[in-house]
């Protein structure tokens, strides 16, 4: 018998082999199969197949996590076209960006929707971390995202800060001076750390390179690595935590859709509308830009960045080592562990806890809102410990003894929280939260309107002009 | 019953090259890090600022008079009794620029209204130390400053 040597069948061409690896499975023989494979493939990719009716309801999440993903979308796309325009060195970048606004085809309009949408991205982003907050979804097994969120959070102000230097205008130079200086008053570490980001004494031009190279490097990579991962824990934690009413005992029958077109339709108009929005947002108003950095004269008054104002208030009243480093520190480590002494898993989803929750939140709110302004009052007009105690340390007379001022009012509150209203744990992290919240707002809204030349207090419409 | 026994240890070969290999592994993260952390620090330039300037002629300070050295960032303080004080003009509060009043006789900052005596030493604050100086330099009847050396005075009470 003679060996049969098998026919080799016919030598597929280069392009079938191609489209033999793009589309193992065969492609759809009509037109609308062919759409339909490519966007479910890509679509698939981020989101589950089916998802709960329930979290698809607008009134939940308020779209805050997809309009951040959104911003974020926005901010990278404008950022690497701004690369093209923009040297990072001293006095070229400020003239670059007058450049921009002049001679760049629709270069002003690329600036104006990078900006807005950076400062939207911390608005929306807090008002995210507060849906988070009030809807207890942070709570097992939900931990790791909560952090994963805060890192991401610290990494967009951390954008924001080093971006704003980037103008090198007298507003950037001031600015990033101010939130520099902070730094230095850490201790042990606090100077030499200062010169490593600034690179040297002060804000100069190796300031602005060692900026330049954090903000489109180093910060938006390890904001999209953590981006993405935040998204595959959305789905890896089961989705999103349901929403229910307060105190009500019916348990909702869930229920699942697929989520092409269900979820998939909402966010798309939701996407659609927002850029919209900031579209005509960023026509309509520029970006603000002030003269050349001038490191001899500091305007007056001379402020940080907006999303700092509170933190720059508090600096007015505080020694800075209390006001810049000791509070903001237990701040964010307060809410980085949250999740895990806020542990009631019977109210996550329900909106501020219970319906005694909801009275605590704005009992919180309100208090916040008088409190804040008569203590600001009182500190700028009437208490002076550093002249009454002159011979004390500025530590203790300017940082130990306000701090106890307000320290002890607030325990006072919580425990009368706990005795007079029976308030529980998770309750009472609400109020305690909703004061401290809508105080540092209060600061922030101070520092914005109300600080005036030499940063003495005015009213909004009645401020000198310089 | 009452005797206490340690349990041996054992180390087995393997244990041995894992903590070796550990500890290579450690030390040359430490490296990475080092050379990181070198490559990164401030590179100053001669003739910038951090080098040692002059300010002017000796006999162009009169007695009782502050003057801003810019290129410097610093002032020239001649005294009532002719002594010479170099301040930097960087607020030690958050790094403003302050400039000197000349007819409140004070250095006040724009930022945060911290206010400072001749000498630069605190008045008011938020500032937490008086106004930082350099060494200065008398030499061939030239005002010279080092500002490459920042001597920092820490007190912390105020001055009136
Ligand atoms: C979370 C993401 C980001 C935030 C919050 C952010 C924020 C900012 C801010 C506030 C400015 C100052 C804008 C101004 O007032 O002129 C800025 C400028 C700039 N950013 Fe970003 N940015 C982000 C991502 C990126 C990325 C991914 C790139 C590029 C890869 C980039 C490149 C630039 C450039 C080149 C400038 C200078 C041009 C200018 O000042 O308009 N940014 N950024
Ligand atoms: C800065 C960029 C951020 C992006 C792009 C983002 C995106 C998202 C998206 C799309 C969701 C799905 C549900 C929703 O929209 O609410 C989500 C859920 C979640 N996010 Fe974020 N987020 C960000 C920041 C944060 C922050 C600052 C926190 C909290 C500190 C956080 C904690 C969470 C948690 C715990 C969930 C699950 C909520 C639930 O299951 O109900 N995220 N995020
Ligand atoms: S920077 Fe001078 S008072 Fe704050």
């Amino acid at each position: 018998m003679t060996e049969q040597t098998p026919q080799p069948d016919p030598e597929p061409s280069v392009l079938d082999r191609m489209r033999e690896r793009l589309v193992p499975d065969g492609m759809p023989s009509d037109d609308r199969g062919r759409m339909r494979m490519v966007m479910d493939s890509l679509i698939l990719h981020i989101h589950p197949a089916k998802v709960e009716v329930s979290t698809l309801k607008w009134t939940y999440t308020w779209g805050l996590g997809g309009l951040a993903g959104l911003l974020m979308m926005i901010l990278g796309v404008t950022g690497i076209i701004l690369i093209n325009n923009y040297t990072p060195s001293a006095p070229q970048a400020y003239l670059d960006i007058l450049e921009l606004n002049s001679n760049v085809w629709f270069g002003e309009l690329i600036r104006n929707l990078h900006h807005w949408s950076a400062n939207l991205l911390i608005v929306v982003s807090v008002l995210h971390l507060i849906r988070v907050f009030v809807t207890g979804a942070y709570r097992p097994p939900r931990e790791l995202n909560w952090l994963i969120g805060v890192a991401m959070l610290l990494l967009v102000i951390g954008a924001n800060f080093t971006g704003y230097l980037l103008p090198w205008d007298q507003l950037a130079y001031w600015a990033i001076t101010v939130g520099t200086s902070i730094i230095s008053y850490i201790p042990l570490i606090g100077n030499w750390l200062s010169r490593l980001i600034l690179g040297g004494p002060e804000v100069g031009a190796n300031t602005l390179l060692n900026f330049y190279s954090m903000h489109i490097s180093f910060i938006p990579l390890l904001i999209f690595g953590l981006m993405s991962y935040h998204f595959w824990r959305v789905r890896k934690d089961g989705g999103l935590t349901l929403p229910k009413k307060a105190e009500s005992t019916l348990d909702v029958k869930p229920e699942r859709v697929t989520t092409i077109p269900h979820l998939v339709r909402r966010e798309f108009v939701f996407a659609i509308v927002w850029i919209a929005i900031i579209l005509v947002f960023a026509m309509l108003v520029p970006a603000p830009l002030e003269g050349i950095a001038n490191p001899d004269m500091s305007p007056n008054p001379a402020k940080a960045p907006w999303y700092f104002m509170g933190l720059q208030e508090l600096l007015l009243h505080f020694h800075p080592l209390f006001g810049a480093i000791i509070l903001p520190g237990f701040a964010i480590l307060a809410i980085f562990l949250l999740p895990f002494f806020d542990i009631n898993l019977a109210s996550v989803g329900v909106y501020f806890r219970s319906q005694r929750g909801r009275s605590l939140t704005l009992l919180g709110i309100g208090l916040a809102l008088i409190a804040t302004p008569i203590w600001i009052l009182l500190d700028e007009y009437v208490l002076n410990w550093n002249a009454w105690l002159p011979t004390w340390d500025m530590l203790i007379s300017n940082g130990l003894i306000p701090l106890a001022v307000i320290l002890l009012p607030l325990i006072f509150l919580d425990e009368w929280m706990h005795k007079t209203f029976q308030a529980d744990t998770e309750e009472r992290v609400l109020f305690i939260a909703a004061f401290l919240f809508i105080a540092f707002i209060v600061l922030t809204v101070i520092g914005i309107f109300f600080r005036g030349p030499g940063m003495s207090l005015n009213w909004p419409w009645a401020m000198p002009v310089h | 019953m009452s005797e206490t026994t340690f349990p041996e240890k054992n180390l087995s070969r393997r244990d041995v090259l894992k903590i070796a290999w550990a500890f290579l592994g450690g030390v040359a993260l430490l490296e990475t890090a080092g050379v990181f952390i070198s490559y990164l620090q401030p590179r100053l330039a001669e003739g910038e600022f951090g080098s040692i300037i002059t300010a002017g002629l000796v006999d162009e300070f009169p007695p009782n008079s502050v003057t801003h050295i810019t290129n410097g960032r610093l002032y020239i303080v001649r005294l009532g009794d002719g002594g010479f004080v170099s301040i930097y003009h960087r607020c030690t509060h958050l790094g403003c620029t302050v400039p000197w009043d000349q007819t409140a006789q004070k250095f006040i900052c724009p930022c945060h209204n911290s206010q400072f005596d001749q000498q630069g030493l605190v008045e008011n604050p938020p500032a937490p130390r008086p106004l930082d100086m350099f060494p200065v330099i008398i030499e061939n009847g030239e005002v010279k400053v080092d500002t490459g050396t920042i001597l920092q005075r820490n007190h912390t009470k105020l001055h009136r």
